[in-house]
Parts: C-alpha cells; structure tokens; sequence
C-alpha cells in the first residue's frame, strides 16, 4: 500500500467524480426548475457518445468530432423538450417516470437502428498513452484531460449560474417556481434553454468517456442510476451539491473497489473476504447515500429552502 | 351480467378445450399469463392504488421465487408449505425495505426502492450455494397433495389464485383501509392533517403488495422449474411498470389485462410475422421494444387509463 | 383393381417407413439486447449452412423455425416449450448463454430430443447431469481459461493476476485458469457485474507488478476494461490474456487498435488452413460483409453436425437412438479441424493460441500462434454416468 496508489486512486476518484458530476449538473437543474423527473437523461449521454464517433470518423479529428456533439445533442435535447417533455410538466412525478421510461425504450432502439449496437471511439493517439506525473506514478494522459475538462466545465457554471443573469434566473427558478413566474421570467424560454444545456453537458460526459467506455445501446441505463444517486445525496436542484455529491459517490466508489477487499482481507478468512469484500464494494455507494438521507434526508445542499 | 357468465365459462373451459386438441402448450403459456397478472397486479396496488413508485417491486417477485425454489431444491416439496413460506418472506423483506424507503419521498423513493433492488440482485448473484448467476433448477413442481406437473391441474390452481387476489383487492379497496390508502395518494399532506398515520398505511399497503409478488415469484419458479437472479433485477420491474400501465394504472383488472395484452403481443409478434414490415426491416422482431415504448408514451400522454380505461370509456359511451 | 390398391397402400406405407420428409430445427438464442450480437452471429452461419446445404441438412429439407429468448430464461423456456409441444421440432438449438439454457433445454431432455449446443456448455451438464439429448459443439465451458492457464505456465509467468465479474460464471472462469496454472495467482479480483470504470482496479495492478494478466470479463465489460488497460499505459510493462471470445470481433469492433498485441486462447481461429474453414470464412464473409468469430463457426459447425446426424441415420430422424449414434460418430468436417465426443458428448479438441494482429488487408484479426493443448477434454467427464 504506497502513497503512489494513493495517489493514483484519488486522481481516479476525482476524475470519475468530475464526470459524473456533468451527468448530475443537467439532471438536477431540469429537476429542480422544471420539476421533472427525466429518466431519458442516460439516454441523452448515450446519443452524445454515438454523435461524437460519428462526427469524429467524419471529420477525422477528435477534437472537432467532440465539440460538434455538443451542439447536436442540445439541438436534439431542445426538439425533445418542445414536442414531448413539455406536456409533461404540469402531470405528476409518476407520469413523468412512466414517459420517460418509454422514451427510453424507444431511443434505445431507434439507436439500435441508425447505428447498430455499438460504436467504436478510439482514444486519440496523442493522448493515448500515460504521463509521468512524478517518478513511478504515471498516469493516463487522457484522463487528466477529463479532470481538466471536468474542472473547466464546473467553474464555467459556477460562473454562468452565480454571475449571469440567466444563471440567476435560474437559481431563481429552481428556489422558488412559482415567485420566478410570478416576477414574469419568459419560463417556456428558460425550460427549453436550461434543458438544452443539460443535454449539452451530457454530451461533454457521453464523448469524453467514450474512449474510455464502451459506446453501446443501453449505456445510459448504468450511469443514470449512478447520476440519481449523485443528486439525492448532493440535494435536488443544487449545482454545487451536485458537485460535492458527485466527487463523494466517485471517491467513495472508487475506494471501496481499491481498498475494502483489502481490509476486509485483514479481519476476516481469505475465502469469505474475497466474496464479501467485492459484494459491500459494488453497493457502497447505495450505502453512502442511504447513510446521507438517514441524516439529511433531502441531500446535503438541498436548492428548496 | 351473461356477458360476464360467458368470459368466465370461456375461462374455465379454455384448458379443457386444450386438452381436447392436444395443445397443452398454450395452457402452460395461459398460466404463465396469469402468473405475471398476479405480479403486476400486486404493483398496481403499490403503484395505481398506493401512488408509490416502487422500481424495486421485482425484489420481491424473486424473494418469492427463491425461497419457493429453495425448499423445493431441500427436498420440501408440498406447496402448502413453499408457497406460504414464499409470502411470508417476501412480506417480511417488504416490511424490512418499506419501513426505511417509505421516511423518504418522491424521487428519494424512486432512488432507494431501486438501490435495495440492486443490493439483493447483486447479493444473489454471488450465492454460489443456489446456483449463482446460473440459477436453480428444480427436479419437479411442488405438489399441492396432487401433482402440479400437469398442466391442466397447474392452469387451475393459478386461476384460482388470480380470482383471489383480484378478489382481495376489491374488497381491500373498497374497505375503509383501501379508501384511506386512496386518500393518502391523492393528498398526502391533507390526509395528514387530519390525523391518519399516514406512513403505517403506506406501509401496511407496501407489505401486502411484496406478499402478493412474492406469491407470483413462487408460482413462477414452480411452473418453469427454474429461478435465476434475472427475475431481480430492475429491468423486470420495468416490465411489471409497463403490463401496469398498458393495462390500467389503478384499475383492478389493469395488472391483468397488461400482462395478457403485453405477453399476448409478443408470442403474435414472433410467431407470425407480418410480411410487408419484415421487407421494411428484415429484423423487425428484434426492434420489438420500439413498438412497446410508443404504446406506453402513448398511453400516458394520451390514454392514462390505459386499455381498462378505453374499454370503460367504450362502455359508457353515448349510444 | 383390389390388386392395384394394395400396392397403392403398400406404397404409402413403405413411403412413411423411409422416414420424415424434412427436419424441423428449433432455434433458440438471444437477437435482441445488449448482447445480441453473439446470437445473432450463431444464427447467421446456421442459417448460411443451411443455405449452402441447399435448404437442406443430411438431404432432407430444413426448415428452421427462429425464436429470440430476448436474454430471458422464462422466455427461452417458453420458446422450447413451444418447439418441442406445437411445432414438434426434431432438433433443438442456438442458446447463447448457461442460464438461458439450464432453464430451457430439460423440456427437450424430457421429451427425448435432442439439442446441440453451439455455444454455452455449462460445467454441471459435463459432471452430473450429463445427458443423452445433449451434444455440445462448441467447447466445454472451462476449456479456453485451461488453456490460457496452461499457456502463462508454458510461457513461464511466475506470477499471474486474475480479474472476474463477481458471478458463478466469473469464478468458475478463474478456478478453470487455476486448474493449470502452475504459477503463483498475486491476486484474484472480483469486480462488480456491469461496472463500467476499471481505474481503480487497474492502479491496483499496477501497484502489484504481475508476470501476467487474466481476465474474464465478457461483453461491455471487457470492451471498456481493454480500453482503459491500453490507456493507462500498463499494457507496455504487461501482458494481458483472454479468452478466445475476449477478444473476437464483437470486441475489437467497439475497441479498435487497442486490442492489437493482445493474447488469447481459443479452439477455432480464421486464417485455419483447413477446406471446411476457407469455405466458410469466404461464404460468411460474402454473405453478410463482416468476419466471423469463434461463435458464427460454432453455429456452422453445429448445422453441419446435425446434416451428418441426419445422413448418417439414413433419414429417419424419428428414432432418436439412431440419430443419437450416428451424432456421436461426428463424421462431418469441422471448421476447427479434428473433432470428436467425449463419452459426456462434450468435444475433445486443440485449443490453440492466438494474438490479434492486421491481416494482409490491414483489418484486425486473430492470428493462430501456436498450439496449448492436443486433444483436451474436460475436467468434469469423471463424474457423468454414461458411457
């Protein structure tokens, strides 16, 4: 056990967290303003990730590939929100469970048959090697790009949101609904907007990943659940929870898989640690949130006062 | 009143008929049927009557269809014993996920339903003593004092039990219990002001919802003779989702009718295919799901009733 | 005219003695889904088999009636239900995976039926529960970590770290690796079924230093651990091994370059120099503009089983002991070269190394590199009863 593995696993923490922290950001700002359980959410990352690698084998480049994403899927994000999610607003939390359940079924297969079953995003080769961050650690050049964007994009929302007047609006709309509408914010613009960037930060997630993961009809299902965790324990509606949420479910998970099979190697017989240890490692983070909602039961930084 | 009398003897003489024609394929599938009815009828108590959105609701099915599977697999095999004890445990691991899920509400339901879901699904998994991900499969079906390896006997025995659970439910809902649970969905705030302790009702309607389901999880391991930690994992209570809107959410034959339309619907679609679509796209079954996600959007923004509430509408429907 | 009619019903009668007029195949296997493209694979090389058979298996016409068990045990179950009960099928097939099969393959044990298997294989049905009606003509399941255990002690690994998804499966794969690695196993990691980050696990390794790296990590997984082994940079101080279907097709499709170097261990690889296997490469490749992997031979592999069961029992696939005998024999031309039954009717076979490199045309392929092991069975046939 060095410091050098320490070291290496908190930088995987970190940059799990990061991304997941882009999936959760869109996912608790549609919650907390529109009120709108989206489980199409995944969904979004899963076109952002077939978009990048069809954009990329088009243009050749990776970075172009990327960025054209990002527009793409916010483009389809917005279509979805004007013709479908809209009239989904003033209905319950369960028709918008239900709604979005069958719209994830029905992008997942109209996936299925523009682009098959998977597709293929290989890393770019300048970065597909690893970086010498000090003597004997090295580290994947491509995943410190991921930290980087993923710190890049938390201060450009945290600028957006607390310096901007749209971002105050929509802090403002997340606190309190009906006083924004009241105040005679233009809500349908700022709904369609505020969707939009949240399919464009899923877009970021879906094809920064996408070298790194596989790029597969279904991939959103896995990560959706992760990002639903993430906004419970950070408190709907909040960016920054979502980023404390996010950073906590990446370091937490990140350390039960490293570490736990390893105590538990200390206390208890070979035989039974080698199947207990991974089975409490894989529902961590399931327990992590359970113990936050004991203690706060609407998430650490809930936006609702 | 003779409409009724004829679906009823259409039932009842359905296997017989089979028997006749040497099909008793299609009164295996029929149970199988009413098998998921009674699951996704128990959902629907928890979902349609209850308001709770439960995405754990297959932990239970395979609660049952464990503990069912397991005392056959020990050699117990008289479903006296098995079918109640499958209840009764499922009951207790829905008293046990109820009485920490039901502190918590809205989305915070939805999240820890489906965490302790993917707890046991994965706990399962990793059981090597009961076959793991490979399953258990079970040398015979359970005997009630005759033998449920025929399939007549089998098909008799699950309609009874769907009739009573239906029959349960009606009474439930309309007892003052069941009008309090309505009460409690429709307003939660207001049925607590005025003093009913909401949570032991949610409770008490979770817990009779995860006994239900765990019956239909023991049933369902006795008729194929096989239980696999598939039958826990979400995906499954998806589909119970999906036969619960499909058929009526919130009416009392809407677990029923979901889960004959939808099963109904799949066995036509890969059987008989239809030949302009398969020159359209020559794997079309395979892209069934697609189908099955526009009917559900389309009920739900449409339809919220679902197929119960059409024929409703039907019915009373101006001459 | 009495005369006449007696040999008119003569002739009828002797008509029906000669046996059924076409072969009915029950094909069973998973076309939908995240993991549809093995199925979809066995379903394609059997249906071409047939195809270039002339519609026919052993001279009788086929006809093969599709099912997708959509990765659900009920439902596979169902489907044989149906094949075997309604559309009275002479021959069951197609099952991609263990549980599917355990679940639906008893109701064709039950009615005497026969079932091939082109893929899953599952330890319990080489030991104990062998049975009769049931032929495998793929590979054992524990066949291709043997040879991949086998192999780092060949190559002399004096130690070796094994990674698994925390499932029967996965600990069976690496108790099979065991069985023949003489080495010392560093570590043995169970991972989370689905998990889809593998950073942590793979600082581990490199924190360990090992001779050698195993994993069974099937589908999406092992896409993204592969991905993320290269992108870490420990594919240069470490080799990985994986089994044969580790590497495939399916997977250096989503994966790309960064499977090339890679170890495995398989039965069947494209470029054997065999008649039966250029015939099918070639067809398979002109028929349907992609590769095949080691489950597409499989699938032709169990169609040609079947023409030679149903030719060699002279047609008269309604008594099952004859087709049962002349399946045994497996007189027909494998793809994978030689072939034969053990007495658990599971094969005995080479098992061979390959590594993933570019063919002539520039694609990634598997390139045979040598052989592990000659005529391996497996380590269950002890404990089956039949002879």
């Amino acid at each position: 056990m060095s410091w050098i593995l320490i070291a290496e696993q908190s930088l995987n923490g970190l940059q799990f967290g990061l991304m997941l922290f882009l999936l959760a950001a869109g996912l608790t700002l549609v919650f907390g303003i529109m009120d709108m359980i989206n489980l199409a959410h995944g969904s979004l990352y899963m076109l952002g990730a077939f978009l990048a690698s069809t954009f990329v084998q088009l243009t050749g480049s990776f970075t172009a590939g990327v960025l054209l994403a990002i527009p793409a899927t916010a483009l389809l994000g917005m279509a979805l929100e004007v013709s479908v999610l809209r009239t989904l607003y003033a209905r319950d939390h369960m028709a918008q469970v239900l709604a979005t359940f069958a719209l994830i079924l029905i992008i997942n297969e109209l996936t299925r048959l523009v682009w098959g079953s998977d597709a293929a995003l290989p890393m770019p080769g300048a970065l597909s090697g690893p970086v010498e961050l000090m003597p004997g650690l090295p580290y994947s050049a491509y995943r410190l790009v991921i930290i980087a964007v993923g710190l890049a994009v938390a201060v450009l929302l945290y600028f957006l949101v607390t310096k901007t007047r749209v971002g105050m609006l929509v802090r403002a709309g997340a606190s309190n609904r009906e006083m924004a509408l009241a105040m005679g914010v233009n809500i349908r613009l700022l709904f369609t907007l505020v969707f939009g960037a949240g399919a464009a930060l899923c877009a970021v997630a879906g094809a920064m990943l996408a070298p790194l993961l596989a790029v597969q009809v279904g991939m959103g299902e896995n990560i959706l659940i992760l990002a639903f965790v993430v906004i419970v324990i950070g408190g709907i509606g909040s960016i920054r929870g979502a980023l404390v949420g996010a950073l906590l479910v990446g370091i937490v998970d990140t350390i039960g898989r490293a570490f736990l099979p390893i105590l538990f190697g200390v206390f208890f017989q070979p035989r039974a640690a080698s199947a207990a240890g991974p089975a409490i490692a894989s529902v961590s983070i399931y327990l992590l949130m359970a113990v936050v909602l004991y203690f706060k039961p609407q998430g650490l930084f809930p936006a609702r006062g | 009143m003779k409409k009724n009398i004829f679906l009823s003897l259409i039932f009842v003489l359905f296997p017989l008929a089979m028997l006749w024609a040497d099909q008793l394929f299609y009164v295996s599938f029929a149970s199988r049927v009413m098998i998921y009815a009674i699951a996704a009828t128990s959902l629907n108590l928890v979902l349609g009557y209850g308001g709770m959105i439960s995405f754990g609701h297959a932990a239970f099915v395979g609660t049952g269809a464990y503990v069912g599977s397991i005392l056959i697999a020990e050699g117990v095999t008289s479903a006296f014993i098995g079918w109640p004890a499958a209840i009764a445990v499922s009951a207790l691991a829905a008293w046990i996920i109820g009485a920490i899920s039901l502190r918590t509400r809205g989305v915070y339901f939805i999240m820890i339903t489906l965490a302790f879901a993917q707890m046991m699904f994965y706990l399962v998994n990793s059981m090597k003593a009961y076959g793991g991900d490979e399953g258990l499969s079970l040398r015979q079906r359970p005997s009630l004092g005759f033998e449920l390896g025929n399939e007549v006997a089998f098909y008799y025995v699950v309609l009874f039990l769907l009739l009573l659970s239906i029959f349960l439910l009606y009474r439930l809902m309309r007892s003052r219990f069941g009008r309090v649970v309505i009460a409690i969905r429709e307003n939660e705030a207001r049925a607590e002001a005025i003093g009913f302790p909401v949570f032991r009702y949610k409770l008490a309607c979770f817990v009779i919802a995860g006994a239900a389901a765990g019956l239909a999880g023991a049933l369902l391991a006795s008729h194929g003779k096989y239980v696999n930690p598939n039958v826990l994992h979400w995906a499954q209570s998806g589909t119970l989702m999906i036969m619960v809107i499909l058929g009526g959410i919130g009416n009392l034959w809407g677990g029923v009718l979901g889960a004959a339309v939808l099963l109904g619907l799949e066995h036509v679609i890969s059987d008989y295919p239809i030949g302009w679509l398969a020159q359209l796209a020559p794997n079309y079954q395979q892209h069934a799901n697609l189908g099955v996600g526009m009917v559900m959007l389309a009920i739900v923004l449409f339809a919220p009733q679902g197929i119960a509430g059409l024929l409703e509408r039907r019915k009373h429907a101006p001459a | 005219m009495k005369i006449k009619l007696l040999a008119a019903a003569l002739l009828v009668l002797t008509a029906n003695a000669q046996g059924a007029d076409k072969v009915k195949i029950g094909f069973i296997s998973t076309l939908s889904g995240p993991s549809a493209a093995i199925g979809v694979d066995i379903r394609d090389a059997f249906l071409l088999a047939v195809k270039t058979n002339g519609g026919k298996l052993g001279g009788l016409p086929a006809e093969v009636l599709v099912g997708d068990d959509q990765f659900k045990p009920d439902v596979g179950r169902q489907i044989a239900e149906k094949n075997v009960k309604v559309d009275k099928v002479n021959f069951l097939t197609g099952i991609v995976f263990s549980n599917i099969m355990l679940a639906s393959v008893p109701i064709a044990f039950e009615n005497k039926l026969i079932y091939v298997s082109p893929n899953a294989a599952p330890s319990p049905m080489a030991g104990k529960e062998c049975s009769p009606y049931l032929f495998v003509a793929s590979w054992p399941n524990d066949a291709y970590h043997e040879a991949a255990g086998q192999h780092a002690t060949n190559r002399g690994y004096k130690s070796a770290y094994l990674i698994a998804p925390n499932y029967q499966a996965g600990k069976d794969s690496l108790t099979g690796f065991k069985r023949y690695y003489k080495g010392n196993v560093v570590a043995e990691v169970y991972t989370q079924l689905g998990q889809l980050d593998y950073a942590a696990e793979l600082a581990q390794v490199r924190a360990a230093k090992p001779d050698a790296l195993y994993i069974f990590l099937p589908g999406g997984m092992g896409i993204n651990f592969i991905k993320q082994f290269v992108a870490s940079g420990l594919s240069k101080d470490v080799p990985l091994i994986v089994p044969g279907f580790g590497d495939d097709q399916d997977i250096i499709r989503p994966v790309g370059e960064a499977t090339l170097g890679l170890f495995d261990t398989a039965h069947w690889a494209l470029d054997f120099d065999n008649a039966a296997n250029k015939k099918f490469v070639a067809a398979f490749e002109k028929e349907y503009r992609r590769l095949p992997t080691v489950f597409a031979a499989q699938g032709w592999d169990t169609a040609m089983l079947i023409d030679a069961a149903v030719r060699d029992s002279k047609g008269k696939i309604e008594d099952v002991e004859a087709v049962r005998k002349a399946m045994r024999a497996a007189k027909f031309e494998s793809v994978r070269g030689p072939f034969k039954f053990n007495r658990n009717q599971m094969p005995i076979q080479n098992y061979y190394l390959r590594v993933v490199a570019k063919d002539s045309q520039g694609r990634l392929v598997n390139k045979t590199i040598g052989t592990v092991f000659k005529d391996h069975g497996d380590a269950y046939v002890q404990d089956c009863k039949m002879k």
